[in-house]
């Protein structure tokens, strides 16, 4: 047997996500907002396909679009990152 | 080391660690111990996986990588420092929408500069590759409908949009899937079609994609945003996925694959919570369309009171609890009620909080406002753990939350919440219910809590009651 690019994905993908389903389930309420902004943030390692979309200074529409998809995947990143750290930030202040 | 070790060995082992960084930092996020911890690590993670993005690049024109970066960097620190913690829901829903548009861009930047600028010859699929031109088609729905659904969903949480009331076009369904449809068609024409025309296709699809965000998630009312917000949180990390695919990168298939499962498992523990599954939630319509129950929907008997007369309850009370939902949130009261609890607690009364799951407009967002106003999370319990202790308790104190505690949703088989799981509210010695009217909750139905003879209402805004009372308990 030997697999092609797009069946390798395809497992990469479905095992990803049983991971996902495997390291989710049974998580505190508490942390259903942090957890969701965390990995809503993780979804912007999208990030990653749009620098290599912006690689010349032309500004072809290829180029601005690559740009623009910089731009929100990065405020993602950095906002979802930093917001669940602020939250997770006041989850940790208690004391006893 | 020449550029072709580092894209060939170096670049995917960096990926490799980053995917590794985001699986520890998820798990460890989903623990309350370590869960700050976990953010660090999948923020790690990502810094490396854009470092290794930048290597694999090599030698290219960095200006408008740097550009978008810092701006982006910029605009998102921002707006993560400066939200309030009430407008937590809205900020996710608007990040969600941000990393969804991305991915389809991506995608569409892909397509364009292979296809449209090289002026490549023969059809879209013979010049990405099939693989690739079907997962670009699919990015592009996926993120298209994750982004204008999120920022519907944004203007819903801030009840801009018909105070976050579902708005309902006739013939719905049809136009819904029919579009949905003509979209997927589209896609499907646009792979198949020769360069030059494929242009109109994708257009199409595109537009389709974010005519569709908003039509999916208009009908859905402002109470149901959680189910909606942890969705599209799944569809945006499916929509990462399906980039991965096209830029053949399996780090966005990783991490993608694996937020759209964290956001399905929310999206499932919210329905469980209300008792309503996933479809009825998405058609969307709840509590608008019967309002002929008849009189039965005009209150009877219901006794109020002034903030004095409950503070001579609570003084006497030895257990007290405190259901918030989402009216806490509307009239900011987190630090009312945590001072009250305080002065409660100093007077050797036991206080803690009922919490049900769907309390407010996003998962666990009573958690995240109580938690800024430094209520120990010990003292937040679950529906299942606080539910038998209702009928030992002296005084159950309802902010702001209304279905959650109507005692119909057990009794009555034909009302809209029937089987809905409920924090049992009513089987306490003396509940006070705080809220400014006697106005339907969510489901549009009247609450029959307020009619029990154990209940009293407090009118008012959330806050000017718990100072009220504060003021009054401490003049006993």
């Amino acid at each position: 047997m030997t697999l092609g690019p797009l069946l390798i994905g395809i497992y990469v993908f479905v095992l990803a996500g049983f991971v996902g389903f495997e390291m989710i389930t049974k998580v505190p309420p508490t942390l259903h907002t942090p957890l969701m902004s965390g990995a809503n943030a993780i979804s912007g390692i999208t990030i990653v396909g749009a620098v290599a979309a912006a690689t010349t200074a032309s500004p072809t529409i290829s180029n601005i679009l690559g740009f623009i998809a910089i731009i929100t995947a990065t405020i993602n990143v950095v906002g979802g990152f930093l917001v669940t750290d602020r939250m997770l930030r006041m989850f940790g202040k208690k004391k006893k | 080391m020449s550029h072709e070790v580092i894209r060939s060995t170096l670049v995917p082992i960096i990926y490799l660690l980053s995917t590794v960084l985001f699986i520890f930092g998820i798990k460890q996020l989903a623990k309350v111990k370590t869960s700050r911890r976990g953010n660090t690590i999948a923020g790690v993670g990502m810094l490396l996986a854009i470092i290794g993005a930048l290597l694999e690049l090599g030698v290219v024109d960095y200006r408008w990588i740097g550009g978008g970066l810092i701006l982006g960097a910029f605009i998102g620190a921002l707006f993560a420092i400066r939200v309030q913690m009430t407008a937590m829901p809205e900020m996710v829903a608007l990040f969600n929408g941000f990393g969804g548009i991305a991915s389809a861009l991506v995608a569409s930047s892909v397509y364009w500069s292979v296809v449209i600028e090289k002026k490549a010859p023969g059809t879209v699929y013979e010049a990405l590759g099939t693989d690739e031109a079907i997962t670009v088609m699919l990015s592009i729905l996926i993120g298209g409908v994750t982004f204008t659904g999120s920022l519907v969903a944004l203007l819903k949480l801030q009840g801009r949009l018909r105070k976050g009331q579902p708005i309902l076009l006739p013939a719905r369904h049809f136009i819904t899937f029919g579009l949905l449809f003509a979209s997927v068609v589209a896609g499907g024409i646009a792979v198949a079609a020769g360069a030059p025309d494929s242009m109109v296709w994708v257009l199409s699809l595109a537009g389709g994609a974010l005519v569709l965000g908003v039509l999916l998630t208009i009908p859905i009312g402002g109470a149901d945003m959680p189910v909606v917000v942890s969705l599209l949180n799944s569809y945006s990390g499916l929509a990462a996925s399906m980039a991965g695919f096209v830029i053949g990168n399996p780090l966005l298939i990783i991490g993608g694959a694996m937020v759209g499962a964290a956001g399905l498992i929310l999206t499932q523990i919210m329905c469980v919570a209300m008792n309503r599954s996933l479809l009825n939630v998405l058609v969307g319509g709840f509590g608008v369309t019967d309002g002929g129950g008849g009189g039965s929907d005009e209150y009877t008997s219901v006794t109020s009171c002034g903030p004095e007369e409950a503070a001579m309850v609570l003084e006497n009370a030895e257990s007290v609890i405190i259901v918030p939902g989402y009216g806490l949130a509307v009239a900011q009261a987190q630090h009312a009620v945590r001072e009250l609890a305080d002065l409660l607690k100093s007077r050797g009364t036991k206080v803690t909080y009922g919490i049900h799951p769907v309390a407010g407009r996003m998962p666990g967002h009573m958690n995240v406002l109580l938690a800024e106003a430094d209520v120990p999370y010990e003292e937040l319990l679950e529906m299942d753990v606080i539910n038998p202790e209702f009928k030992n308790t002296d005084v159950v104190i309802v902010l702001g939350a209304n279905d959650v505690v109507n005692p119909v949703a057990s009794k009555d088989p034909t009302s809209p919440i029937a089987g809905m799981p409920i924090l049992n509210a009513h089987e306490a010695r003396s509940v006070f219910v705080v809220k400014r009217s006697l106005s339907p909750g969510y489901a549009g139905i009247k609450n029959e809590l307020f009619e029990y003879d154990n209940t009293m209402m407090v009118f008012g805004d959330a806050k000017k009651v718990l100072q009220g009372l504060i003021g009054e308990v401490k003049s006993l």
